[in-house]
């Protein structure tokens, strides 16, 4: 808990739990596993979340600890990529086929759907106080009149969520069967996603290409949340504070 | 171009520190997506490294663990020879061979990778049944390839539901359920691929099976949900129904699996 100095009031190192009450009380369990307790006190945190950058500003968005901040953080990146393709289907590039426009068209609407899902269950479960606010994307680095840079940041994004899904699965307690269940029926649309976008972009057997599923195991990639959204970050104006997620 | 290359061509000599430190950021954010592959070697598990790491992190009967990976094995063998068979009889297109031999070489190493997490958990992998691909003379995908590739369609998406429906049961072992977690993504960009072949979306719409394989019609019961975690979903969006059940895959349980399964399997 390399910044437990800054920010001495924010959790719990045992627990992982905050202060907020709402959450404390919905999410009972959070963060207070067995397994949870100890991967945050052997481990800590602070460091891994930010290992290259200064401390998190105090306006840093705050995924928050347990499964309410495991259900923040896939909603976060639900919501990146909701922007994404709102944004790729209200400029769509010239020459878009068919084929292409119907992809992304689909793309558009599942992740929307998924963003709002999150934000509706995240704040019935766990209240109002207890979810992310919507993050302002920034697509600065992309350029959306171009189907190049278009689909391979689709790619990018895609494997990137189900990297994310695929790492976050163990972090869920074990009280959050539920949970694990919904994201297990969410990263397997990422991955049909990601199969088509790859698809689109190079075709052959790229859909899951050596590249990304390693070709020894048959094992698609896994990363943890700091992994993933140091990847994010550049696409998100607000700082990201993952400091308080389970560790693994 | 790709616009990383764009950006490599760019002299960032030229341009003054403060526009040069934003620029560089911006490449290096795109870098690390781009680049992930290289992480792939630390963050994926290697072949053998599953069974290391098996031990059960949690309260839970590993006695369950083995049995679903048990489940999770005849799958996966089912599919290997499949493609195997598919391959080597001529039926698939020559401009496909490639897609075809990467699904096996997975499946090949899934049965690998699952034997070997089965024997370190202290299980005996199943043995391998007997299969008739033809399912009693129902089908032919070894001389057609339009059923070869409607099979394939449905074996993919039923691994899909299939891991899918073990998730819960193989929570105990954080990294079998990671490993799980990485085989079954594979399994849905598998079933994507294969779909989109077919000229059909690379994802489920409502609970539409496969046209004139009535066989099939269980591998998509239930796709057709509108209800996440007791959510109406239609009421939080304004996605039509049709966006909304192809967002989700659900899961199937082993029985309903294995009802669709033992068309395939002989004895």
């Amino acid at each position: 808990m390399a910044d437990n100095k800054q920010k001495p009031e924010r959790s719990n190192p045992l627990t992982g739990n905050t202060n907020t009450i709402s959450r404390k009380n919905f999410f009972k369990y959070a963060g207070a596993s067995a397994a949870g307790a100890l991967a945050v006190g052997l481990y800590g945190c602070g460091d891994d979340n930010n290992p290259m950058g200064p401390p998190m500003s105090e306006d840093a968005v705050k995924l928050g600890s347990g499964d309410v901040g495991i259900l923040n953080y896939a909603y976060a990146l639900e919501q990146l990529e909701a922007a994404f393709y709102t944004e790729v289907m209200n400029t769509p590039y010239s020459g878009m086929t068919d084929e292409e426009k119907q992809v992304l068209e689909d793309l558009r609407k599942h992740e929307v759907a998924h963003r709002d899902f999150f934000k509706a269950a995240i704040s019935r479960d766990a209240g109002e106080d207890a979810i992310i606010p919507g993050l302002t994307p920034n697509f600065e680095a992309i350029d959306f009149s171009d189907r190049t840079s278009v689909l391979e940041t689709a790619v990018a994004f895609e494997d990137l969520g189900v990297s994310a899904y695929n790492g976050a699965g163990q972090l869920i307690s074990a009280d959050g069967i539920p949970y694990l269940v919904q994201a297990g029926k969410i990263v397997s649309v990422e991955a049909r996603h990601a199969a088509a976008v790859r698809d689109l972009l190079n075709g052959g057997a790229s859909f899951a290409g050596d590249d990304i599923v390693d070709p020894e195991t048959g094992l698609d990639r896994f990363l943890l949340p700091a992994d993933v959204l140091a990847a994010a970050a550049n696409f998100i104006e607000e700082e990201i504070d993952a400091s308080n997620l389970p560790s693994a | 171009m790709g616009l990383l290359k764009l950006l490599n061509e760019i002299d960032t000599a030229q341009l003054d520190k403060e526009v040069k430190d934003q620029f560089l950021s911006r490449k290096d954010a795109l870098g690390k997506l781009s680049n992930f592959s290289k992480k792939l070697a630390v963050a994926a598990l290697p072949l053998g490294a599953v069974s290391t790491l098996a031990g059960p992190a949690r309260a839970q009967d590993s006695g369950q663990i083995i049995s679903s990976l048990n489940f999770a094995l005849t799958l996966e063998f089912l599919e290997y020879r499949y493609y195997e068979k598919g391959l080597a009889s001529g039926v698939i297109d020559a401009e496909d061979q490639a897609i075809f031999a990467q699904i096996e070489k997975h499946e090949e190493a899934h049965t690998l990778v699952l034997q070997d997490t089965i024997n370190s958990l202290g299980g005996t992998p199943v043995e391998e049944p007997a299969f008739d691909f033809t399912a009693g003379g129902t089908f032919d995908p070894l001389n057609s390839y339009a059923q070869f590739l409607a099979l394939s369609q449905a074996f993919e998406d039923t691994g899909v539901r299939a891991y899918k429906g073990q998730a819960g049961n193989v929570a105990g072992s954080a990294a079998v359920l990671t490993a799980a977690l990485q085989i079954h993504s594979v399994e849905a960009r598998h079933a994507s691929q294969v779909r989109r072949m077919r000229g059909s979306k690379g994802w489920i719409t409502q609970d539409n099976g496969i046209e004139g394989v009535s066989q099939a019609d269980a591998v998509y019961a239930g796709e057709d949900s509108t209800t996440q975690a007791e959510a109406n979903v239609t009421a939080v969006t304004e996605i039509d129904a049709n966006g909304i059940t192809e967002a989700w895959d659900e899961p199937l349980t082993m029985d309903q699996v294995n009802s669709v399964a033992s068309l395939f399997i002989e004895g």
